[in-house]
C-alpha cells in the first residue's frame, strides 16, 4: 500500500513539471500569435514523418549520448565539465585535420578512419587536460577555465577556416571545403542516413561507463571525490589522478562526438560546429540528477525535439524561431529541478532512500564555486 | 594630450559601463552569499524585453523619448530580479543547487530572448543619448574621459561609490558581509539572514538587467541574434572574482577587460603599425585576448600559482602581495544556510 503511495507521488512529481513546462510554452506561443498544436504537430512531423526524419534525429541523438555519458562522470566527481562543448569543437577540429592532412583514396583500410575517430578523442582529451590541470593544480574554477577556453576553440576554428584551411575558391568564414568522401562515417543508406558504426560505439560506450562507474573501484573513487573530496583523500583516495581521469574521459567521448559533427553531419569544419549540443548534454544529466542508466532515452527524447524544431522556421503558417525548443528543453530541466526541492521540503516522506543517496552526489555550489584554499 | 586619444579612453569607458553595473550588481548578490550564475543569459533576456518594452511605447506613441527609455529599463530590470530572485528562491526556499539552477537559467533566458526576440531583429529603437556635464565636461583630461558620457555611466560612477561606502561603513553593509561569510553568526545577532538575501539577490539582479538593457539601448543599440554580449555575461562573473569582491576593484577590472577589447578591435580593422611598418598577423586571433587574460586573471588571484610566485619574494614584502594579488570569495558563497 505505501510502496504504491509513493510511486504515484513519484510518478506524479515527474509529471506536474512536465505540465507545466508544455503548458508555459503553450502560452508562449500562443502570446506570439501561433497555435500550439500545430507547432506540436510540425515538431513530430519534423522528428518522425519519414525514415530519412528520423535518421536527422539519430544524428543529433549520437554526439548527445556520447557528451552526456562523458557528463555523468565529469559530476559523480562533483566536476562542472562546462568546457565540454569546447572539447567536442577541438575533437572536431583535430579530425578535421586528419581528414585535410592524408591524402584519402577509396582502397585505403577502414582502420584509418578508427584512427580519425581516436585522433578526435586525443583533441577532446587534450582540451579537457587544460580544465582538468587549470582546476586541479591552479586553483582555477572549472566552470570559467571551461567557459574560456570553448570561446578560445571557436576562435581558434574561425581562424583556421577563414586562414590556412580557406577553400580554394570563394573563400568565406562559412566553412572548410568538403573532406575527401574517404575520410568521411558512411551511411547507412540514402532513405535512413546515420552510420552504424558510431551507434554501436555510443552503446558501447554507454555499457563500459555504466560498468566502470558501478563496478569497480575507479567508479568508487569518483563517487568519494564528488561527495567529499577532503574525506576522500584521507581515506586515501589519489584525488587529483581521479578528478583528472574523469575530465579526460568526459574529453575523449566530447572529442568523438565532435568529430562525427564534422565528418558526418556537416561533411566540413564550420564555425560553432558543436551547435550547443555538449551545454545540452549538461542539461540533460542534470535532468536526471547524474542517473546514466536514462541517458539514451532522455537524450532521445531531447534529440527528436532538436531535430523537429527545424521544421519550425520552414512552415509557412509557423515561421517559428526553433529556439523554441531549447526554451522547452530549459524549461523542462528547470521546473524537474524546482519540483524535486518542493517534494524534498514539503513532502519529505515521499522521498525513497534510494534517491536521497543520488542526490547527494550532485556537485554542490560550495564546491564548485568556492576556490583551493 | 592627444584628443583623439582622450576621446578613445572615453569610448572605453562608455562600452564597459554594462560590464561595470552587471559586476557590481553580482558583486553584493555573491557579498550575500548567493551565486546568481545566470548573468550570461539574463543580460540577453533582460536587453531584448527592454529594448522591446522601449521599441512598443515608440510605436504606439503613448509616451515621449526619456519616457520610452524609463520604461524599457524599468522592464528590463524586473526581469534581471526575477531571474535572480528564482535562483535565490530555488536555494533558500527549496534547497536546490545555485549553480545548477543558475546554469540552467543561462540557456533558459539566453533561448527566450532569441524566440521572443525573433520579431525585434535589427529594428532601429529609442536609445540613450550623451549628455555632456556642465562644468565637469570641460575639465582637462578627466572632462573627455568620464564627463562627456551619458546617464548611465554617470549612475555606474555613483553605484560604485554606493555600494563601497554600504558595505563598509554602513551597519547595513556590515550585516550584509556577515551573511555571506558567517550567516550563523550574523543570524545569531539577529540578521534577517534570508530575508537579506532575497533582498540583495533582488537587488543585484535588477542591476544585471539595467547592464543588459545598457546594450540594447545605447551601447550595441538594437537586437540580433546571436547577441551582441554573448559571452559578457561569463566575463562580468570572471571580473568579480577578479575584483576580490571589492567595488572599485571589480570596476577597474571591467574597464581593464573593455581596454583590451577596444585595442583588440581597433587593431582587427585598422591593422597594427609598428614604426610605420605594417605588421601581418591573422588578427581574428586577437578575439582571444579577453579570454587569455580572463584565464590569467583568475590564475593570478586564486590557486596556488600565486603563492608559489610569492615564495621567491622578499619576505617583508610577501604579506602585502599576497593582500594585492589574492582574492578570496565570501565564505558561505554558494552554501545554503538553515536555521535551527
Amino acid at each position: 500500500m505505501k510502496d504504491t503511495k509513493s510511486l504515484a507521488t513519484q510518478i506524479a512529481f515527474l509529471l506536474i513539471p512536465v505540465a507545466i513546462s508544455l503548458a508555459v510554452a503553450a502560452i508562449l506561443v500562443t502570446a506570439v500569435g501561433r497555435d500550439p498544436l500545430e507547432v506540436v504537430d510540425a515538431i513530430w512531423k519534423g522528428a518522425f514523418k519519414d525514415s530519412r526524419k528520423l535518421g536527422g534525429v539519430v544524428n543529433f541523438w549520437i554526439p548527445l549520448t556520447l557528451v552526456s555519458i562523458g557528463l555523468v562522470v565529469t559530476f559523480r566527481a562533483g566536476l562542472w565539465n562546462i568546457g565540454v562543448e569546447g572539447q567536442m569543437m577541438m575533437g572536431a577540429l583535430f579530425a578535421s585535420w586528419g581528414a585535410q592532412a592524408l591524402l584519402w583514396d577509396a582502397n585505403m583500410s577502414p582502420l584509418l578512419n578508427l584512427a580519425l575517430i581516436a585522433l578526435s578523442a586525443l583533441g577532446g582529451m587534450f582540451w579537457a587536460f587544460i580544465v582538468g590541470a587549470l582546476k586541479i593544480r591552479l586553483g582555477v574554477n572549472e566552470i570559467f577555465g571551461g567557459v574560456a577556453l570553448n570561446a578560445l576553440v571557436n576562435v581558434i576554428s574561425i581562424y583556421m577556416i577563414s586562414g590556412p584551411w580557406q577553400p580554394r575558391i570563394g573563400g568565406s568564414a562559412q566553412g572548410t571545403e568538403p573532406f575527401p568522401v574517404p575520410a568521411l562515417l558512411p551511411e547507412f543508406s540514402k532513405s535512413f542516413p546515420v552510420n552504424i558504426f558510431m551507434i554501436f560505439l555510443v552503446f558501447a560506450a554507454f555499457v563500459v561507463v555504466m560498468i566502470m562507474l558501478n563496478a569497480t573501484r575507479w567508479g568508487l573513487n569518483l563517487k568519494a571525490v564528488g561527495v567529499n573530496m577532503r574525506s576522500a583523500l584521507l581515506l586515501g583516495v589519489a584525488t587529483e589522478r581521479t578528478s583528472m581521469s574523469a575530465f579526460l574521459v568526459c574529453g575523449a567521448l566530447a572529442g568523438i562526438a565532435g568529430s562525427y559533427r564534422v565528418l558526418f553531419t556537416f561533411d566540413n569544419l564550420r564555425p560553432l560546429a558543436s551547435g550547443g549540443i555538449g551545454f545540452l548534454g549538461l542539461l540533460v544529466v542534470l535532468l536526471l540528477s547524474i542517473r546514466l542508466l536514462w541517458v539514451p532515452l532522455i537524450t532521445f527524447a531531447f534529440a527528436a525535439i532538436l531535430t523537429g524544431s527545424t521544421r519550425l522556421q520552414i512552415a509557412p503558417s509557423l515561421k517559428l524561431d526553433s529556439s523554441l525548443a531549447g526554451v522547452l528543453q530549459g524549461m523542462l530541466v528547470l521546473f524537474v529541478i524546482l519540483f524535486q526541492g518542493v517534494r524534498e521540503v514539503f513532502f519529505p516522506k515521499a522521498l525513497s532512500g534510494d534517491d536521497e543517496a543520488i542526490e547527494d552526489s550532485v556537485p554542490s555550489a560550495s564546491s564548485v564555486v568556492g576556490q583551493k584554499r | 594630450m592627444n584628443e583623439e586619444f582622450l576621446n578613445t579612453l572615453g569610448s572605453i569607458i562608455g562600452t564597459a559601463t554594462p560590464l561595470v553595473i552587471a559586476s557590481l550588481g553580482e558583486t553584493i548578490t555573491e557579498r550575500a552569499g548567493v551565486v546568481n550564475l545566470s548573468l550570461d543569459g539574463s543580460l540577453a533576456l533582460a536587453a531584448v524585453l527592454g529594448f522591446a518594452a522601449a521599441w512598443t511605447a515608440q510605436e504606439a506613441g503613448v509616451l515621449d523619448v526619456p519616457m520610452q527609455i524609463a520604461l524599457g529599463i524599468a522592464v528590463a530590470m524586473l526581469v534581471g530580479a526575477l531571474i535572480a530572485t528564482l535562483i535565490g528562491f530555488s536555494s533558500i526556499k527549496l534547497r536546490r543547487d545555485q549553480v545548477a539552477v543558475g546554469f540552467v537559467l543561462t540557456l533558459l533566458a539566453a533561448d527566450l530572448a532569441r524566440f521572443l526576440g525573433a520579431d525585434f531583429t535589427r529594428i532601429p529603437g529609442p536609445q540613450i543619448t550623451r549628455f555632456a556635464l556642465p562644468v565637469l565636461a570641460d575639465l582637462p583630461i578627466l572632462g573627455p574621459i568620464f564627463f562627456q558620457q551619458n546617464v548611465l555611466v554617470y549612475f555606474s560612477y555613483i553605484l560604485m561609490f554606493l555600494i563601497w561606502f554600504w558595505l563598509f561603513r554602513t551597519k547595513g553593509g556590515l550585516s550584509l558581509r556577515a551573511i555571506g561569510e558567517r550567516p550563523e553568526a550574523a543570524y545569531a545577532r539577529g540578521a534577517k539572514v534570508q530575508r537579506l538575501r532575497y533582498w540583495y539577490t533582488f537587488l543585484g539582479g535588477a542591476l544585471v538587467g539595467l547592464a543588459g538593457v545598457a546594450y540594447s539601448l545605447n551601447v550595441k543599440p538594437g537586437w540580433s541574434s546571436p547577441p551582441a554580449m554573448q559571452g559578457d555575461g561569463w566575463i562580468a562573473l570572471a571580473i568579480v572574482i577578479f575584483g576580490g569582491w571589492h567595488p572599485f576593484r571589480v570596476v577597474l577590472g571591467a574597464w581593464l577587460f573593455a581596454a583590451l577589447r577596444a585595442v583588440s578591435s581597433n587593431i582587427q580593422t585598422n591593422g597594427l603599425f609598428i614604426f610605420g611598418q605594417e605588421i601581418n598577423f591573422p588578427f581574428v586571433l586577437l578575439n582571444t585576448l579577453p579570454w587569455l587574460l580572463m584565464i590569467l586573471t583568475l590564475l593570478i588571484v586564486s590557486g596556488g600559482f600565486t603563492e608559489r610566485l610569492l615564495q621567491y619574494m622578499p619576505r617583508a614584502v610577501q604579506h602585502r602581495m599576497r593582500a594585492f594579488l589574492r582574492s578570496d570569495p565570501p565564505k558561505a558563497l554558494g552554501t545554503r544556510f538553515e536555521m535551527e
